[in-house]
């Protein structure tokens, strides 16, 4: 919140007044959703209750539209894009791949360059995809012994800048899944001093805004964008986000791109809810965020007490690919109680009823917010000391590596649409990849649309799959086979690179 | 005037006791306390709105909770109790003379102090020497202990409330942990007759019996409970609750009771034929397991 000018009053939710007061008037519904407030609908009403199907309703004047916002929906948005420091705040309700999209098809055309790291969520390079910008990676740096990526580091993203002088944009993780940040700061100079856009994927960072002593947001770094998950951290429901703009941005514009690809039709109860949500991060999230700073530096300490696990935090920053991490975010590296992350996760559900955010090789990620409580954090410690009681065994033959660089080959948009064959993944080294291999969650590809597969990615495809992570992204359900390119996806022109 | 206390047994079905007076009420970080005087039951605490003890019932609870394993084990010196506030198990158990020492673990000081003051009969032993009283989660407690104890009494709220932590089988591992390889686990299971508690019942006698080797249910009839009906379980790794009950050995300390007897104690373990098939249900196939015949 910005502390110099107060122009508005973050006690009103104007999407949510506006709820309330049409609720009161009793309108009678000529109008879609056709269950007409839950009545043609008696069952869904009854599972999910008439105040929230009262108020899934259309749009209409007293409301305001999505598309073109004008009253109720405009003020709300004014009010978040003050809260979070932006110029412009868009309500979003088709998740946050929709604002990460968004973003990437605002800043680029066809044939762009962007410089991002290769451990983008799958959101990233599905814009690419659709765009045809040609991504430049940048190899994130890896912490050996945890085997998970970090941020870029300055000199990569500076080299990539000379190598791709006409690149148009830097997109950059703030955080990463696991709380990692790179000195964005320094990133968006970078990027400006070049003539490109810095945008910032914060699926994870939505609280970075509000509390105090958590990593720099992007809108205070002076990012152009910013792709908002209210409803991770910031408690609003699933599906709804935010995508946030600098001074720099034509508003405008971001709003025609926006409404290529959104929904008419916005959901009332998404709006209203990001809309209460930003209400209360605004008036309570420094109390609220230093609640969850708490209870997760509590429950690192209980954790590393256990022995053989690491809850790892601060102690990481190295000032450069770690330049901070993000005190929320509760991961714990498990391999040297023999157990791979996606094990521990398996067994916290099945056999404590306890369900975490994700774990893949050697990690877990427990997601702590506004709504923990510190009796469920002491279930969650005493699980992880009588898993380690009754399943800890040798960690020879565990992987490690959580990333595997990439040959890019071919753009995103050229391989996904290029002419292709299936065949069986164990017989596709050396081939070109057409489509997204990925562990979901984090939902960050293995192997995406112009890649080259490789011995070493198939292998750990194998591992993935043995260990129970849910593997995703391939046309074949079975994710038997792959598509590949049939020319072996050298005859395009534009590719993407690694740096 | 009339001035009733009510509490749902469950969703239909409301149990109301004549108040004469309300003595205490008051909300402490973790729920509501509140205590009455009431004709036929004497003063009764209730938490939360649920009643936890009466004066005139009590004695059925705390002794089910102590002497059923005390007359299994012969060696029992330390005890751990969990929850239990009110001190009404740590007095049964301060009878013993063979026990060496008593952790009274209780989240809630506020609970201690109202029955310090307001039941006094029931927290008359909270000051004998053996009792260490930790003001502490339960479940927090007992995950940094090992091969310490020979009995744990887990006398928790129902598991809908702040107790739930001490119905997970994290919770239940880390007891077994915590005991000897002799020892005993003793917990109050709820009870079998509304659908809701039976599903909690079914749950926690799932997780115990997948914890421990020797895992029985028994039961008492506790009029301000849910249905008057309620169970306990019985877990260890070696002692059989009525193979290894040594009725002369209990009978020679010359303890007088109210409730329990040895003949009760063989007789509180054989089970209603519909709980007998709930408990089936929820046990792993084995061979000493879901065969209640044997007993």
């Amino acid at each position: 919140m910005g502390t110099e000018k107060q122009r508005l009053d973050q006690r009103r939710a104007p999407v949510y007044e506006a709820l309330e007061t049409f609720r009161q008037m009793r309108v009678v519904p000529f109008d879609v959703p056709g269950h007409k407030r839950g009545r043609g609908n008696p069952e869904l009403a009854e599972f999910l209750g008439e105040r929230c199907v009262g108020v899934d309703v259309n749009s209409m004047k007293p409301l305001d539209n999505l598309c073109h916002p004008i009253s109720v929906i405009r003020e709300a948005e004014d009010l978040a894009a003050e809260a979070f420091g932006a110029a412009h705040a868009f309500l979003m309700v088709g998740g946050t791949t929709s604002s990460v999209q968004s973003m990437v098809l605002s800043a680029c055309k066809g044939g762009d360059e962007i410089i991002l790291p290769r451990n983008v969520h799958r959101s990233v390079i599905n814009a690419l995809v659709l765009c045809g910008a040609i991504p430049v990676y940048v190899a994130p740096e890896v912490e050996d012994r945890l085997g998970i990526s970090l941020g870029m580091r300055r000199e990569q993203v500076a080299k990539a800048i000379g190598k791709h002088p006409n690149a148009v944009a830097v997109l950059v993780n703030n955080p990463t899944y696991y709380g990692i940040c790179g000195d964005l700061r320094s990133i968006v100079q970078m990027a400006h001093g070049a003539g490109m856009l810095c945008l910032a994927d914060e699926a994870h960072g939505t609280h970075f805004y509000f509390g105090e002593g958590l990593p720099l947001s992007a809108m205070a770094a002076g990012a152009d964008m910013a792709a908002v998950s209210m409803h991770k951290s910031g408690g609003s429901l699933t599906q709804s986000s935010l995508l946030l703009t600098g001074p720099a941005m034509p508003a405008g514009y971001v709003r025609q791109i926006i409404n290529l690809t959104q929904t008419t039709s916005g959901s009332y109860l998404l709006m209203s809810s990001l809309d209460i949500s930003r209400r209360n991060l605004s008036l309570r999230g420094r109390s609220i965020f230093r609640e969850v700073v708490h209870m997760a530096e509590y429950a690192r300490e209980e954790i590393n007490q256990i022995g053989g696990y690491y809850a790892f935090g601060k102690e990481l920053i190295d000032g450069n690919a770690i330049f901070d991490f993000d005190a929320t975010k509760l991961s714990v590296h498990t391999r040297a109680i023999g157990l791979a992350g996606i094990e521990v996760y398996d067994l916290l559900r099945d056999e404590y009823d306890i369900q975490i955010e994700f774990g893949d090789i050697g990690n877990i990620l427990a997601y702590l917010s506004m709504g923990d409580r510190p009796q469920e954090l002491e279930r969650l410690v005493s699980a992880l000391a009588e898993i380690r009681r009754r399943y800890q065994r040798s960690s020879a033959g565990l992987l490690s590596q959580e990333y595997l660089d990439p040959e890019v080959v071919s753009s995103p948009q050229e391989a996904f649409y290029a002419p292709k064959r299936s065949i069986p993944l164990r017989q596709s080294a050396g081939q070109v990849s057409s489509e997204f291999i990925m562990c979901y969650p984090p939902g960050i590809p293995i192997l995406a649309p112009g890649e080259r597969i490789t011995q070493d990615i198939l292998d750990y495809i194998e591992y993935a799959r043995e260990k129970g992570c849910s593997l995703t992204g391939p046309e074949d359900p079975e994710i038997r086979n792959i598509n590949v390119l049939t020319g072996g996806g050298t005859e395009g022109k534009g590719h993407g690179t690694l740096v | 005037m009339e001035l009733w206390f009510s509490e749902y047994h469950a969703p239909d079905v409301k149990h109301s006791i004549r108040v004469r007076r309300h003595l205490y009420s008051e909300r402490s970080a973790y729920q509501q306390i509140d205590i009455f005087e009431t004709p036929e039951f004497g003063r009764v605490l209730a938490l939360d709105g649920n009643v936890m003890l009466t004066e005139r019932d009590e004695f059925i609870y705390d002794e089910m909770m102590t002497h059923v394993p005390m007359a299994v084990h012969p060696h029992i010196k330390d005890v751990l109790v969990i929850g239990a506030g009110d001190g009404g198990v740590v007095r049964e158990l301060a009878r013993y003379d063979r026990i060496e020492r008593i952790d009274l673990v209780e989240m809630d000081p506020m609970v201690l102090e109202a029955c310090r003051k307001y039941l006094p009969e029931n927290a008359s032993r909270l000051d004998d020497s053996r009792v260490h009283i930790r003001f502490e989660n339960g479940l927090r407690f007992i995950r940094k202990c090992q091969d310490a104890y020979d009995l744990v009494i887990v006398d928790s709220n129902d598991p809908f409330g702040p107790s739930e932590g001490l119905f997970t089988r994290e919770f239940y591992g880390s007891c077994c942990n915590a005991l000897r390889s002799d020892g005993i686990m003793v917990n109050q299971q709820g009870s079998p007759f509304y659908r809701h508690d039976a599903e909690a019942m079914k749950r926690s006698h799932q997780r115990i019996a997948s914890t421990f080797p020797i895992c029985r249910v028994y039961q008492a009839h506790i009029p301000t409970y849910a249905a008057g009906y309620w169970l306990f379980g019985f877990a260890s790794m070696k002692y059989h609750p009525i193979d290894d009950l040594d009725p002369e050995a209990w009978r020679a300390l010359g303890l007088k009771t109210k409730y329990y007897t040895t003949r009760l104690h063989v007789g509180s373990f054989y089970l209603p034929a519909f709980l007998e098939d709930m408990l089936r249900e929820v046990e792993y196939a084995g061979e000493k397991r879901g065969d209640f015949s044997g007993l």
